[in-house]
């Protein structure tokens, strides 16, 4: 029970009208128990193929999984996963309440449904009927149904797409409410900042390989861009770019903005040469922009 | 584990389905105050033997109790649509229990449909002795095992859109060729239909007259549909959910 996830060499392709697709092309995953892990990566990148082999709905062509010890379709009829996948509704004709109790029903030990719906923020609409519910909380009531079983390991394939910035607040405290519990976590995003704030460790896939995995300031460190603001008047846009470890240099009036592989060669450059600048101010960059480099780069490479 | 709570909940929500009811329940119970109703004294209809009344309560006994479990296909197809069956696969409910849970609900929507049919025959003055209401009741259950197969096929292989044509189809013509709105006795329909498990479903309401009303043929046509029907069904719901 106590394994976490290990993925090893794991390979996956489609056939397609065009031609076969090498949705997976032999990553090498482990999670820890109680760990939480992002996985993050554009669409098309392999993550929902990745889950459906991990929740045993597909089978690897090549490689292994193990769940908690289990190969995937054992650790699935043991209840000890719970997934929400990235499709899917709820049946109709059911109360909120009646459709988490019916799901929890199934399983050897569940969540008390109370505690479930408490826990989603459902409890104010357990008695509506599942087709009255709003987009937002359909996804929780999703959400419910997936920790319905009370599992080991969650997985969510892409949970707050078609979700508000409300929803997705709503949504990522519930998550984070049943992670407390040392429970393990794997979820799919797109979305960078969902992954910097929700997850432990970032897995980045990008065309069926993972490119780069570690905690989320590691991935930032790894791009290396740093973010250096001053003010500094009356000095032209192209000298500053040309300073050691700047990349681009652009002005906002008074105020220069410079993108740096090595900020600290760039600032003891700036500091030499224009002892004038003031308000000085470095920023590691969004993950937006890590992911949009990594990405990048290992395209180049293929 | 708990498959008995899953079909209880199933049953629940099958039974709030107000257009369900209607097709299923409703309207073979109005067509046959509608049909039936002027024909009450009619002891002896179009030469069949039987008194229009039990006729045509036998007639859209099968025509209700058929569309109610084909009903189950379109059902099944909309839990496709929704993702609700890819939901149960990453749950422990084994295959075998979603399968006996759509064929048990399936069941359950059937005798509701025959009960009510039943009591609107009594109220035209049909009468049996019990034996008789019981042994005709076993034979449509029997009747109605390709049926249940039938809809899991339909439900596992065609799209929402489809399903409903499909299903509709299927019965009305079915229900024509069998029997349901006027007795097929001879010629050509009689030659088709009584290869047909539908033939055989209004077949059992012969029971009250010669006592006896599927011979070796009738068992032999209803168990031969079972079968095929019923790997014709694990096929769809095999090719449906199998992993890839």
């Amino acid at each position: 029970m106590s394994d976490g996830v290990q993925i090893s060499g794991l390979e996956k392709t489609w056939p397609s009208p065009s031609g076969p697709v090498r949705a997976v092309r032999g990553i090498d995953v482990r999670i820890a128990p109680g760990e939480t892990v992002a996985l993050l990566g554009p669409n098309g990148a392999g993550k929902s193929t990745t889950i459906d082999m991990l929740l045993g709905l597909a089978r690897p062509d090549a490689g292994s999984i193990s769940v908690l010890g289990h190969p995937p379709a054992a650790a699935v009829e043991r209840g000890l996963v719970g997934a929400m996948l990235q499709t899917g509704s709820l049946i109709r004709d059911l109360s909120v309440r009646e459709l988490v109790a019916m799901v929890a029903a199934l399983y050897p030990n569940p969540t008390d449904v109370d505690e479930a719906l408490e826990l989603t923020g459902l409890t104010s609409v357990s008695g509506h009927r599942t087709q009255k519910l709003s987009g937002g909380q359909t996804q929780r009531a999703r959400f419910a149904l997936a920790i319905a079983s009370n599992p080991e390991l969650l997985v969510l394939d892409e949970p707050t797409v078609a979700l508000d910035v409300e929803g997705r607040r709503g949504f990522w405290s519930a998550m984070r409410a049943f992670a407390a519990r040392g429970k393990t976590v794997l979820f799919a995003t797109h979305y960078l900042d969902e992954a910097d704030q929700n997850a432990d460790r970032v897995v980045l896939m990008a065309d069926g390989i993972v490119v780069a995995d570690g905690p989320p300031t590691e991935i930032k460190a790894r791009v290396g861009t740093r973010s250096l603001r001053a003010t500094l008047p009356d000095v032209p846009v192209e000298e500053l770019q040309a300073l050691p470890g700047v990349t681009t240099a652009s002005r906002h009036g008074d105020a220069v903005h410079l993108v740096c592989t090595d900020s600290d060669a760039a600032l003891r450059a700036l500091l030499v040469r224009y002892p004038g600048a003031r308000d000085l101010e470095i920023q590691g960059a969004g993950l937006e922009e890590a992911f949009v480099q990594l990405t990048r780069a290992e395209g180049a490479g293929t | 584990m708990n498959g008995v709570v899953y079909l209880r909940y199933e049953l629940l929500r099958t039974f709030r389905n107000r257009r369900f009811f209607f097709f299923s329940v409703g309207f073979p119970l109005i067509f046959y105050f509608v049909i039936a109703g002027p024909n009450r004294n009619n002891e002896d209809f179009a030469g069949s033997g039987i008194s229009a009344p039990l006729y045509y309560m036998v007639g859209l006994a099968s025509f209700g109790t058929m569309m109610a479990m084909v009903t189950t296909g379109a059902r099944i197809a909309g839990e496709r649509q929704a993702g609700w069956t890819r939901q149960l696969r990453i749950t422990p409910l084994p295959a075998r229990a979603y399968l006996r849970t759509k064929v048990l609900t399936a069941y359950a929507t059937s005798l509701l449909s025959l009960f009510g049919l039943y009591a609107a025959g009594g109220i035209l003055g049909v009468s049996m002795p019990a034996a008789t209401w019981v042994h005709m009741t076993l034979l449509i259950l029997i009747a109605l095992l390709p049926f249940a197969a039938l809809g899991i096929f339909l439900g596992h292989l065609l799209n929402v859109d489809a399903i409903g044509p499909a299903a509709g189809g299927v019965v009305s013509i079915l229900a024509f060729v069998s029997g349901t709105w006027f007795p097929v006795q001879s010629g050509f329909l009689h030659d088709i239909g009584q290869f047909l498990p539908s033939y055989w479903l209004v077949q059992a309401g012969r029971l009250p007259i010669d006592g006896q009303p599927w011979g070796a043929l009738g068992w032999t046509v209803v168990l031969g549909w079972t079968v095929v029907l019923g790997v014709a069904a694990a096929w769809a719901y095999r090719r449906d959910t199998g992993r890839v």
